[in-house]
């Protein structure tokens, strides 16, 4: 056979195939469909969600609970104490010999025996007895082995007070002018709530008053005090003819200042005499009630935030309390060194501090990443300043906040009282932490996110649209101004959402630069010049951290941090959707109608 | 043997090609049979224009002018330079960073590469449509007039007169007449390609660049805007890219040959693709390589 004739038949058939034909059952070795590392894949992301979703949750559940009105039990032990409260907490251990031999000797052998039938393990209640100018405490442990009996009182009431914690008891009676005025348990509940909502008027007034009206008279004092000082600060300096001037306007501020005082003393005193029948009428009633050790105390209503029969209530009376404690919490101002009452002034600083934020990184941030991604060669300075960026995105919080303390509060601010509030010093104005030098720290701590996400987005923009613009004789600020920009602002914005969530959460720095404790003032009021960004202010991250590590009564406390940190992460999360819900309008306006 | 002759055919006028593209000193086999025009029938004419990318020449020497009222297509296979030279003409190629040139060319008799030309205002006396329809993120009213605004009118007036008369040269203007402040994104891909038409007419350019204004389109949107070019020639001047020869044919009255950066063959069509007078048109028209 020639070499010739085999060429024309592989000629002639070049269709057919050589190999065998194939069968559908081959080995097919399993990591070429990768099914392994779906697997791997999907079980990275169950355990991320499982550890997102779980703190979520856990945040959620104990954070919803706090408010609810749980049922109050008597604890009666066996050596003849009674403890009335809520449970809050229950463990088991392992109680020591010592622990049982204080119990009474016809009880030992008892409790002994319940132990070893339990091998040796007892569970305790953590009680929420209150009354704490009573007993010094606010919570007591209860050991099943101690328990004589426990019932649920019909008639047990808490009481949430405006000092001193919550307190548990029973009423008897009730007192007007300090004489007893009626006995009996729904008798004196009935006049409780009779009388309670004047009082709680009367006790409104005397916090408008004291609040809103006394301040604004000491804001005015303030300012003609200033006034004063700041023209004989101008006079020390001034020298010749201009001496002559000053003199006069100071004489004249300080006539006008004393003039003023007089006046504003004369309405203080009015109303501190309105303030003092108010309070006085307030005080005439109370509730006489016995507590767990039987004797009876008075509970001024004055005193008194909200009540209840804990024990006898519906559902539907238990939803009202828990959504009146929601509205407290939101609507209020805090008391008891934060663990009690609402966070109003947090959620309000809190949101001013990040809008106020956002304000200032938002224009940094896109005004730098356009000039590094559109103006700026490409070339080794470029690169340094990105990798600059994006070392400075893992620097710690706590850096920008030394940084901030250091250069805006001292600094700058120290600066500015020189030249501008020279009349208040030594009190420091801008010199010290504030809400306006906290935005800036965070601005600064977000802007590496802003420019980067910002930087992203500019790159996004095809360049045919650009070259479009430049085809129809748009000069490069144009096609900027008028197709990369808009084209780009959805991506600009999800950076803007980062940094929002960021600064939002961001608690280290703030403790530097003006998140405090309690802010007595809120940094918008009606005062001139209405927007005060020398003022300092509270904010959720830092609440969560003074309720949860700096509260004296850090039982009770425990559950606010849970609520507080999960009103912070709504608001985040409100935040985050108002910016998504803009940028997916502007996704459809300026991209492409699918979302 | 058949097959033989047509192999040898082949390699004899890819030899030619490559013959031409690497000897620098031999002068290129242009055929141009449209080197008689006078001034005045001329809108653009090429001279000598060559162009490196960094240290890559594209295009050699390319010598031609496009003439008035007329639509001229260019063609070759991918790589040719052809739409590079088109880009050449409002200089869209400055915005590439290494990109040098030699030789000029003039728009009307004004050179487009002296040194005190001002880019801006010479694009503006131009229109462009690109390869894939690239409609700004705004309204389609927005996106006709976006010429002018840039310009800073703000007459509505004369605004809307602009849009209407782009719109309807663009054969675009009955299907988006009641639409026109919607977002130009919401059109089909075809729509899109006509609106950009409508703009590059808006500014009434001294000529009308079209790089492969039908290469992403379907094709009833195709023979849309090829309807639309038919309409468009004697008012305006096209110089039009592509790579699909049947559109050249259709399109067109003259066609330019390019292959390997260089200028091959540049007749009117209908003697280009009835008697081309060199071999590697032919072979490139028949569809023998490329």
């Amino acid at each position: 056979m020639s070499v010739e004739t085999v060429k024309t038949e592989e000629i002639l058939e070049p269709t057919l195939p050589s190999q065998a034909p194939r069968g559908l059952k081959r080995y097919v070795p399993l990591s070429s469909y990768g099914t392994p590392y779906l697997w791997l894949m999907g079980g990275m992301l169950g355990i991320s969600l499982t550890m997102i979703v779980g703190l979520l949750l856990l945040i959620l559940v104990m954070g919803s609970l706090t408010f609810w009105p749980q049922k109050i039990i008597q604890f009666e032990t066996v050596d003849g104490k009674r403890y009335l409260g809520e449970v809050t907490r229950r463990e088991t251990y392992k109680p020591s010999r010592e622990q049982v031999g204080e119990l009474p000797e016809l009880y030992r052998e008892k409790a002994n025996q319940f132990l070893e039938s339990r091998q040796g393990i007892s569970e305790r209640f953590l009680v929420r007895t209150g009354n704490y100018e009573r007993t010094n405490t606010h919570f007591h442990w209860v050991s099943d082995f101690q328990i004589q009996n426990s019932t649920y009182p019909e008639w047990a009431f808490v009481w949430e007070r405006l000092s001193w914690g919550r307190f548990y008891g029973i009423p008897v009676g009730f007192q007007v002018d300090g004489k007893l005025f009626t006995e009996g348990l729904q008798e004196s509940y009935r006049l409780f709530r009779q009388h309670f909502p004047d009082v709680q008027k009367k006790r409104n007034k005397i916090y408008y008053l004291e609040k809103e009206v006394l301040g604004a008279l000491n804001y005015k004092m303030e300012q003609a005090r200033l006034n004063v000082r700041e023209k004989e600060l101008k006079l020390r300096n001034a020298t010749g003819e201009r001496r002559e001037a000053l003199q006069q306007e100071l004489q004249k501020a300080n006539a006008e200042y004393s003039r003023l005082k007089e006046n504003l003393e004369f309405e203080y005193g009015k109303i501190r005499a309105q303030i003092e029948t108010l309070k006085k009428e307030t005080q005439r009633y109370s509730i006489l009630m016995q507590v767990s050790d039987g004797s009876i105390v008075p509970l001024p209503l004055a005193t008194i935030v909200r009540g209840y029969p804990a024990n006898q209530l519906s559902w539907f009376e238990k939803v009202l309390v828990y959504l009146d404690r929601w509205k407290e919490f939101l609507l209020e101002e805090p008391r008891e060194a934060n663990s009690e009452g609402g966070v109003f002034p947090a959620i309000f600083g809190t949101v001013v501090m990040t809008l106020l934020m956002s304000l200032v990184v938002s224009p940094l941030g896109v005004i730098a990443a356009l000039y590094l991604r559109e103006y700026a060669r490409a070339g080794f300075l470029v690169s340094a300043v990105r990798i600059a960026l994006n070392n400075l995105a893992g620097v710690p919080s706590i850096v920008f906040g030394v940084f901030g303390l250091g250069f805006f509060c001292y600094f700058v601010g120290t600066s500015i009282d020189q030249l501008f509030f020279q009349a208040r010093l030594p009190n420091p104005t801008f010199g010290t932490g504030g809400i306006l030098w906290s935005a800036l720290t965070l601005a600064l701590l977000t802007l590496p996110v802003v420019i980067v996400a910002s930087e992203e987005a500019l790159a996004a923009v095809p360049n045919s649209m650009r070259e479009g613009a430049y085809a129809c004789g748009a000069s490069k600020w144009q096609t900027i101004q008028r197709i990369v920009i808009p084209r780009a602002l959805p991506g600009i914005l999800t950076g803007m959402i980062l940094a929002m969530a960021r600064g939002a959460g961001e608690v280290a720095p703030l403790m530097l630069v003006g998140a405090v404790k309690l802010a007595p003032e809120l940094p918008i009021d009606g005062n001139f010049p209405f927007i005060h960004l020398e003022r300092s202010f509270m904010h959720l991250g830092f609440h969560i951290y003074d309720v949860g590590f700096q509260s004296q009564n850090s039982e009770a406390a425990k559950p606010m941090v849970f609520t507080t940190t999960l009103l912070l992460i709504l608001i985040i999360v409100v935040l985050n959707l108002v910016a998504i819900f803009l940028r997916n309008r502007l996704y459809r306006k300026f991209i492409s109608r699918e979302v | 043997m058949r097959s033989d002759t047509k192999d040898g055919k082949m390699i004899e006028s890819v030899n030619a090609i490559v013959r031409i593209s690497h000897g620098m000193e031999v002068e290129p086999a242009i055929h141009s049979t449209l080197s008689h025009l006078a001034d005045s029938e001329v809108v653009l004419r090429i001279k000598e224009f060559c162009l490196w990318y960094g240290k890559k020449q594209t295009l050699f020497r390319i010598s031609m002018d496009i003439p008035k009222g007329k639509v001229t297509a260019l063609i070759g296979p991918s790589g040719c330079g052809k739409s590079t030279l088109l880009r050449s003409v409002n200089r869209l190629n400055d915005l590439i960073d290494g990109v040098r040139i030699s030789g000029d060319m003039l728009l009307n008799g004004d050179s487009i590469y002296a040194p005190d030309v001002d880019v801006i205002e010479l694009r503006k006396r131009m229109g462009m449509v690109a390869q894939k329809p690239n409609p700004f993120p705004m309204s389609i009213y927005e996106n006709v007039v976006f010429p002018l605004r840039i310009d800073g009118i703000r007459d509505k007036r004369i605004l809307d007169e602009v849009c209407e008369r782009s719109l309807r040269g663009a054969a675009l203007w009955d299907e988006v007449k009641d639409r026109l402040q919607d977002s130009a994104l919401a059109l089909s891909g075809g729509q899109q390609q006509r609106l950009c038409i409508a703009r590059a007419i808006a500014a009434d350019p001294e000529v009308l660049l079209m790089d492969e204004p039908a290469s992403s389109l379907d094709p009833i949107a195709t023979a849309k805007v090829e309807e639309l070019i038919h309409q468009l020639r004697g008012e305006y001047t096209i110089l039009i890219v592509t790579h699909n020869m049947q559109q050249a044919a259709r399109v067109s009255d003259f066609t330019a040959f390019m292959y390997m950066g260089r200028l091959i063959e540049y007749a009117p069509t209908g003697m280009m693709f009835v008697k081309p007078q060199l071999r590697e048109t032919e072979d490139y028209i028949l569809g023998r390589f490329g």
